[in-house]
C-alpha cells in the first residue's frame, strides 16, 4: 500500500496471502457435534480465525482446513472434548 | 511568551506539553528521568490532557508510544544510554513502520564501566535506523526543536520518527532562561496530527507482514532514505516558520559561527559547541581565522551545507564525543566521506575528546585546534587523522 507516495510496509488482511498454510498441519482437529455445548470457546481462542459459528446449524462450528494449522488450542479449550486431535494422513 | 528558568529536561517536558502530546510511555533512567517526572506532574495536576503509561522497560516504553502513535495520537517518550540501547529494536521498527513519533534522548555514556556523564555514543548508535536525529546546544534549542520535531516528523513528505538529543547534566540538569511560547502560538504552528495510516477498530491493516517480493522491501528502505533527503527541505521550512512566530531561527540543518571569512573549521554538535564558539573567538585574537559549524541535524546529514562551507577551507577539524571503535568518530566519518565523494581535497582530522564524559573546556578546544592548525600551516596536511585528546 502506498498512500502519500510513501512505500509502506502495510497491507489489508485477506485469506491465504501466504498460500494454503493448512498443508503444514501435522494434527487435525475433528469435531463431534453430539458433544458440543455451543460455548464458542474454540471460536474465541483459535489463533488463526478459522473457526466459524453456524447459528442454528446442525454442526455448530465449522473449521476451515485450508488454513487451520493444527495447533490444537481449540481442542484443549473445549470443555466437553468435542474436538479431538488426530494425526494427519492417518485413518 | 514568558521567560522561565528551565533545565534542559524541563524544557523538553514543556515542549511535549505544548505540542499536546496525548500519550507518554516511559521508564526512568538517569539523566532522562526528570523529563517524564515533569510530564507526570503536568498530567496529575490537570495541566496536560494525556495518558501516562508506566512500563517495565524501555523496549516497552517505545513499543507503547509507538502503539499509541499508530492509533492516531501524538506520542512521546524519552530515554538515555542503556535505555536507548535496550529500545534499539523498536527504534528500527518505528522508523520502518513510518509512524511519526518524538523521543528525547539525554545523551549519556554507555557502560561498562557504569558512567552517567555525557558522550554521544548512545545517540549515534541509532543513526542508521531511519530516524531524524538532531542534537541541541542549549535549553532554548531543546524546547524549540522538540516542538518543531512534531511538525517535521508529521509532514507527509517525511512521515518518520525523530529524536532530539541533549547532553547529560550539561543541559539536562542545568538551568537556563528559556523563552516559553504560549499555547496559542504553538497551536497555530502545529497542525492537527498527520500520519500515513491509522490503526483502528473496524478498519484492519496489517503492518510488517512478510513481503511477497523482496524488491518491495528494498524499496521501503530506499523510501526511508529518500524521505530523509526530503526532510532537509522540511527542516529548513519549519525553521523559518518558527522564526516568523518567535523570532528564533537556527539555520536549518547546521548553524555557522564566524564562517564567512574562516580558513579553518571546527565541526561539532551538542552543548560543547558553545565552548567551540569561545575557542574560535580566542583563536581569532591570535590571528587564526577559525569558524565553527554546529551540526544540528545529523540525520538527514547536512552534506550540501557542509560542502558549501568546506570546499575552500584550509583545514577541517571534527570533534567527536563518541567513536565507532575500530574506525573513527561517527561525525568525522560522515564529514570525511561526503568531502571525498564530492571530490573536495581538504586536510581533515578527527579529535576525539569528551568521550565517556571527560570534561572539555574552551581552552582545551582552542589548544587542540591551535596545534592542528600549526601543523597544517607548516606542512599542508595532518600527519595523523585521529587524535585522542585527554586535555592540556
Ligand atoms: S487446530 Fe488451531 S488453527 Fe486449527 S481450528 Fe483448532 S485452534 Fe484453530
Ligand atoms: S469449545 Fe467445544 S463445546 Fe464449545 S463450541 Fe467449541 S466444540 Fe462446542
Amino acid at each position: 500500500m502506498n498512500p502519500h507516495g510513501k512505500v509502506l510496509p502495510i497491507s489489508r488482511p485477506g485469506p491465504g496471502v501466504a498460500g494454503k498454510t493448512g498443508t503444514w498441519r501435522v494434527m487435525r482437529p475433528v469435531y463431534d457435534p453430539s458433544k458440543c455445548v455451543k460455548c464458542r470457546l474454540c471460536w474465541l481462542y483459535c489463533p488463526e480465525n478459522v473457526i466459524d459459528v453456524n447459528e442454528g446449524g446442525e454442526r455448530f462450528i465449522s473449521i476451515d482446513y485450508d488454513y487451520c494449522k493444527g495447533c490444537g488450542i481449540c481442542s484443549s479449550v473445549c470443555p466437553t472434548g468435542a474436538i479431538k486431535m488426530v494425526p494427519e494422513g492417518g485413518a | 511568551m514568558v521567560v522561565k528558568p528551565l533545565t534542559g529536561n524541563y524544557a523538553a517536558a514543556y515542549a511535549a506539553k505544548l505540542a499536546r502530546v496525548k500519550v507518554v510511555a516511559a521508564y526512568p533512567i538517569t539523566p532522562q528521568t526528570t523529563i517524564v517526572e515533569k510530564l507526570a506532574q503536568f498530567i496529575d495536576n490537570g495541566e496536560m490532557d494525556a495518558e501516562m503509561i508506566r512500563v517495565e522497560s524501555e523496549h516497552s516504553a517505545l513499543a507503547a508510544a509507538y502503539g499509541a502513535a499508530s492509533g492516531g495520537v501524538r506520542a512521546f517518550t524519552a530515554t538515555s544510554s542503556h535505555g536507548l540501547l535496550y529500545m534499539h529494536e523498536m527504534v528500527w521498527w518505528v522508523a520502518g513502520a513510518r509512524v511519526p513519533l518524538v523521543m528525547v534522548i539525554v545523551t549519556r555514556t554507555i557502560g561498562p564501566p557504569w558512567n552517567i556523564w555525557s558522550d554521544h555514543s548512545d545517540l549515534m548508535d541509532q543513526r542508521d535506523s531511519g530516524w531524524i536525529i538532531m542534537m541541541a546546544e542549549h535549553n532554548q534549542e531543546v524546547l524549540d526543536e522538540t516542538i518543531k520535531m512534531f511538525k517535521i516528523t508529521e509532514d507527509p513528505r517525511v512521515f518518520l520518527p525523530g529524536m532530539v538529543g541533549l547532553d547529560a547534566f550539561i543541559l539536562s540538569h542545568t538551568t537556563e532562561p528559556v523563552d516559553l511560547p504560549g499555547q496559542e502560538l504553538v497551536d497555530s504552528f502545529l497542525p492537527p496530527r498527520r500520519q500515513p495510516y491509522i490503526m483502528k477498530a473496524g478498519d484492519p491493516i496489517l503492518m510488517g507482514n512478510v513481503p511477497r517480493d523482496l524488491h518491495d522491501n528494498m524499496r521501503m528502505r530506499e523510501d526511508i532514505h529518500k524521505s530523509l533527503e526530503e526532510a532537509k527541505k522540511v527542516i529548513q521550512e519549519v525553521d523559518e516558520e518558527w522564526y516568523k512566530l518567535t523570532g528564533r531561527r537556527y539555520g536549518g540543518l547546521i548553524e555557522c559561527y564566524r564562517c564567512e571569512d574562516a580558513d579553518h573549521f571546527i565541526i561539532g554538535m551538542g552543548a560543547w559547541v558553545g565552548d567551540m564558539r569561545e575557542a574560535a573567538d580566542r583563536l581569532r585574537e591570535k590571528g587564526i581565522r577559525v569558524g565553527v559549524i554546529k551540526v544540528r541535524y545529523v540525520r538527514p546529514f547536512p552534506r550540501e551545507e557542509l560542502l558549501k562551507w568546506l570546499t575552500n577551507a584550509k583545514s577541517v577539524i571534527v570533534f567527536d564525543r563518541g567513536v565507532s571503535a575500530g574506525s573513527a568518530g561517527q561525525l568525522f566519518l560522515d564529514v570525511a566521506a561526503h568531502l571525498m565523494a564530492a571530490g573536495v581535497r581538504v586536510p581533515v582530522k578527527n579529535v576525539l575528546a569528551g568521550v565517556t564524559g571527560l570534561d572539555v573546556t574552551y581552552e582545551d578546544i582552542a589548544d587542540a585546534v591551535l596545534k592542528s592548525v600549526a601543523e597544517v600551516e607548516e606542512t599542508g596536511r595532518f600527519s595523523t587523522f585521529i587524535e585522542w585528546y585527554y586535555g592540556r
